[in-house]
């Protein structure tokens, strides 16, 4: 009974007893977020090729489609970078 | 038609069939269920050739097979009143006098003539009723 | 050591305060540690409930009868797998299962998004702590498993020879799995849309678990459907009872959810829809598990007292306000970012096929609660019995086929009917030739089966003409042999690939259930030995009965007292086919008042179902053997009177001239035949089903993710060159 309170209590306080949290960096959430959207997108062009290669979009329509996507992937990765040379320098100051 | 309208009229012609879908199976369901009474309702309330679920507890000594038949009274869950049932068909596993049964019956004549293999019996309660010699602490 | 029990269970309520508390504090003060502090009281909450399970498991296999539990499911002569499992056939221990499972899954959840979705993740444990704590307090306050009596009985009651079938035995776990995996998407669901974060990173955790709690829940429906085919001897495996619709109802939105959930992914819709969905997923998850705990339904399965009804709806009631609160005051983040630019389109099937399922959940949900609607309204109590099912729930069945063909082919946003015909042109071939082939063999009855069968063709044609024109481009360009190049395209694209093995499976299955629906043939004779009877196209001979007397401390057995049957010989068209051997099995009451004899054999019977499966048919038969015949009750009457209850050997003697007196003389016997054609497909079906769902479920390899984005990185680097030109 007590080695189970006494296992209890050492799982659940740990956190509490760390030294310092861990500096999480300033956009962490932003950034995790972005990088979501990032996978996403990256299969959504997969798929989009896939299709196209199957023949379930014509050229000109896949063109298009895949335009699209690449360029929202783009901006998703130049927001990506903003983000992390921002919170660079903020951890440099 | 500009796409907002379009969009507007497929809205309302989806929800119009939605609504005219369930307002057929509201009511086919209360047409073809048949009522759920215990023996003393039934009792007082059955009309010959309207189905009615029976629900009760099978009486002691009252089941007999008779070649394809099996007679038994259904009676209430915390009364006297019982019916007799007649039925034909699948016997469930749990059956058995003091269970709880569920059977789709016709009143015919004094009798009550069950559906053939609408008979459903409870499988009995997860906690059994303590033998006498056990006394229970809390 | 039940002490221990209960005091782990008052350790597990006050972990579950602690963690919720811990949890929102750290949130609402931005502090990781609070939160992580939460997140592992999770963990804790499993260790606790998994050492309370394993006291209780400890208790029912050293035959603990001071346990209450144990004295009421098990005894010394219950086989061992069985007294493992029955654990959890009381309440209380169920309980305890429900919990535990949940604390397994929920940490495993929690430990798989550690350092993502802080902010949901900290509601969401939370919301998954209250589950727990929840079902803790019920143990606590109302069905507790550690209760004992002192002194403690000699023995136990013995657990319900109806349950003694293995897979009855690794049902509930599954189901309860599955139920408690569906919380997991509803509390990550409304974690989301408390901290106002529904977005990419929520999509793509939600979607696994929704995915693993629908592949359990799917695996524990299928077996509780096999269950009762097999082992009950009624002769089928779905009766539409409240508990099977139970299970089914969350699973049904559970399948909407996957798909409408991939076009939030794609095309930033149906917000305000999966919110609902999970939402609703988790709480059907919740009445289900209310279902079948409370007696409120009129049901071979509803067990459990009327205690635990009030607590229950007070949950239910709370999970649907706070739902409905949450979607309406985050509509602003809920708004749809594009709408639907063209009704043939994938988004289009695929809402199509959310509107059926969740049509079909409708059905089933009206129909199930029906008795407590119609007398909320007419003071009547009245069901629908399973023609009503049937009736909406096919159709709709039908049209699901439909577009689980047509979804794979059709192109997003946006497709030219030039591109439709060309895609659908060979799976639409493929259903003509199996209606032409259908005709052709002179099935021209039943035109609903008829459908379903060119259907299932129609989308087998799809898949295979994905898998072979997808295969077909890849062996080209990898230069690789056609079935190597099949199976790396599976492994590329698991999501696509896998769903589509899923869609193959539920056609088969279906297949399977309309085949054996409509064109089963069944027979329920009387039969004296050296009878015959023709069911279908098949003749059954009685051809002799069997009894067997197996000694009570047999473990070996399921432990019946007497087994009973018939030795059947099938033939078709005079040529033997295979020979059945169904039998009854009959238990001990432990009830004095039977007699010494009589209660040997007057507790529960069983019914042991013999039958011969194939691919094309399954022979299946079941034996009611008249013990209640006059030349038997002789017996058992004069072994009433001349044995005495101190002697159970002698009992046992009597039993086996009982035996004997059968096999000499035996009376007319109730046999139960059908010939159901295709039913194995609803078996194969579903494991197709679940395989695909496996494949799925699996992450993608790294490599795939790094090859795009190196492909996209060097375009940026390009791109980046000429703007700087």
């Amino acid at each position: 009974m007590v080695v189970l309170f006494g296992v209890v209590l050492a799982i659940v306080t740990q956190p509490l007893n760390a030294i310092a949290t861990k500096r999480r960096g300033a956009h962490a959430a932003e950034i995790a977020e972005l990088e979501a959207e990032r996978d996403l997108k990256y299969q959504e062009i997969r798929d989009a090729e896939l299709d196209h290669e199957m023949g379930k979009h014509s050229d000109e329509d896949f063109a298009a489609v895949d335009g699209g996507l690449r360029a929202e992937a783009l901006e998703i990765l130049n927001r990506i970078e903003a983000l992390q040379g921002a919170s660079d320098d903020v951890e440099r100051d | 038609m500009n796409p907002a309208r379009k969009r507007t009229v497929r809205l309302v012609v989806a929800l119009t069939a939605a609504v005219l879908l369930a307002s057929a199976l509201i009511y086919t369901s209360f047409s073809a269920a048949d009522p759920a009474l215990s023996p003393s309702q039934l009792i007082h309330q059955a009309v010959p050739g309207r189905s009615y679920q029976l629900t009760g507890k099978v009486v002691s000594h009252s089941v007999r097979h008779e070649g394809e038949v099996l007679d038994f009274r259904v009676r209430d869950r915390a009364g006297e009143e019982s019916v007799p049932v007649r039925y034909t068909g699948t016997v469930p596993d749990p059956f058995r006098e003091g269970r709880e049964v569920i059977v789709t019956v016709q009143k015919s004549g004094s009798d009550y003539v069950g559906e053939r293999n609408s008979l459903i019996t409870k499988c009995p309660s997860k906690y059994k009723t303590a033998p006498p010699s056990d006394k229970r602490t809390y | 050591m039940a002490g221990l029990g209960r005091v782990a269970l008052i350790l597990a309520l006050l972990v579950c305060a602690y963690g919720i508390g811990a949890s929102i504090y750290g949130v609402r003060s931005d502090q990781d540690r609070w939160i992580d502090s939460g997140r592992r009281a999770v963990y804790a909450l499993a260790v606790v409930l998994v050492s309370a399970f394993i006291v209780l498991e400890v208790a029912f296999l050293s035959n603990d009868y001071a346990f209450n539990t144990v004295a009421d499911s098990s005894s010394a002569t219950t086989p061992l797998f069985y007294k493992a499992a029955a654990v959890w056939a009381s309440q209380e221990g169920s309980l305890l299962l429900w919990a535990m499972l949940s604390s397994l899954w929920s940490s495993l959840a929690l430990f798989l998004v550690k350092g993502r979705l802080r902010e949901v993740a900290a509601y969401a444990t939370a919301i998954l702590l209250g589950f727990a704590g929840f079902f803790v307090s019920l143990m606590v306050f109302y069905a507790n498993p550690f209760l004992t009596t002192h002194p403690a009985p000699v023995e136990g009651a013995g657990l319900d020879p109806l349950l003694r079938f293995s897979t009855m035995l690794i049902h509930p776990p599954l189901v309860y799995s599955g139920y408690t995996l569906c919380t997991i998407p509803l509390a990550f669901g409304m974690g989301a849309l408390i901290a106002r974060k529904v977005d990419a990173e929520w999509i793509k955790a939600t979607r696994r678990f929704a995915l693993a709690a629908w592949l359990f829940l799917g695996i524990g429906i299928v077996l509780g459907a096999r269950w009762s085919y097999a082992e009950l001897g009624w002769g089928g495996y779905w009766g539409w009872d409240p508990v099977e619709n139970a299970a089914l109802m969350p699973w049904l939105v559970a399948t909407a959810f996957i798909h409408s959930l991939m076009i939030q992914e794609k095309r930033g819709m149906l917000k305000v829809w999966n919110a609902s969905l999970v939402c609703a997923m988790g709480t059907l998850a919740i009445m289900g598990t209310f279902l079948v705990r409370s007696g409120i339904l009129n049901s071979i399965h509803a067990f459990g007292g009327a205690t635990l009804g009030v607590p229950f709806v007070t949950l239910i009631g709370v999970l649907i306000a706070a739902s409905i609160y949450l979607v309406v005051s985050r509509r602003d983040i809920l708004k749809s970012e594009h709408r639907l630019d063209s009704l043939i389109s994938r988004e289009s099937v695929f809402l199509l096929n959310n509107l059926m399922l969740v049509g079909l959940c409708f059905v089933v949900f009206w129909g199930t609660y029906f008795p407590l609607i119609s007398e909320a309204v007419t003071g009547q109590q009245a069901s629908v019995g399973a023609p009503w099912f049937d009736r909406y729930t096919v159709p709709l069945a039908l049209i699901l086929v439909l577009l689980s063909g047509i979804g794979p082919v059709i192109a997003w946003r946006r497709a030219s009917f030039a591109n439709l015909r060309r895609n659908l042109l060979m799976p639409a071939v493929s259903a003509l030739v199996a209606l032409g082939a259908l005709l052709g063999a002179g099935v021209m009855s039943k035109p609903l089966a008829i459908v379903m069968f060119c259907l299932a063709a129609f989308v087998v044609g799809t898949v295979a003409q994905e898998l072979w024109r997808g295969g077909w481009v890849r062996s080209r360009a990898a230069s690789q042999m056609l079935p190597v190049a099949i199976a790396g395209l599976i492994k590329r694209n698991r999501r696509r690939y896998g769903g589509y093995i899923v869609h193959v499976g539920i056609a088969l299955l279906f297949v399977g259930v309309a085949a054996s629906s409509s064109f089963e043939h069944l027979s329920e004779p009387t039969l004296t030995v050296g009878k015959s009877v023709k069911v279908g196209s098949y003749t059954v001979r009685y051809v002799k009965p069997t009894a067997s007397v197996t000694p009570q401390s047999d473990s070996a057995h399921t432990g019946s007292t007497l087994n009973l049957g018939a030795v059947l010989r099938v033939s078709k068209e005079g040529h033997y086919v295979t020979t059945l051997r169904p039998t009854e099995g009959f238990y001990d009451s432990g009830e004095p008042s039977e007699g010494s004899v009589g209660h040997l054999i007057g507790g529960q019977a069983v019914s042991h179902v013999s039958m011969s499966s194939t691919i094309s048919r399954d022979v299946w038969s079941a034996v009611e053997p008249d013990i209640s015949a006059p030349s038997l009750q002789r017996i058992v009457e004069a072994g009433n009177k001349t044995i005495s209850m101190m002697r159970p050997e002698e009992g046992m003697i009597a039993i086996a001239v009982l035996a004997r007196e059968y096999l000499k003389s035996p009376p007319p016997a109730k046999f139960n035949l059908r010939v159901f054609p295709f039913v194995m497909w609803i078996w194969i079906g579903a494991m197709i089903v679940f395989g695909g769902g496996l494949i799925a479920m699996w992450p993608a390899p790294s490599t795939v993710v790094r090859r795009v984005s190196v492909r996209v990185g060097r375009r940026r680097r390009a791109s980046h060159g000429l703007a700087r030109a």
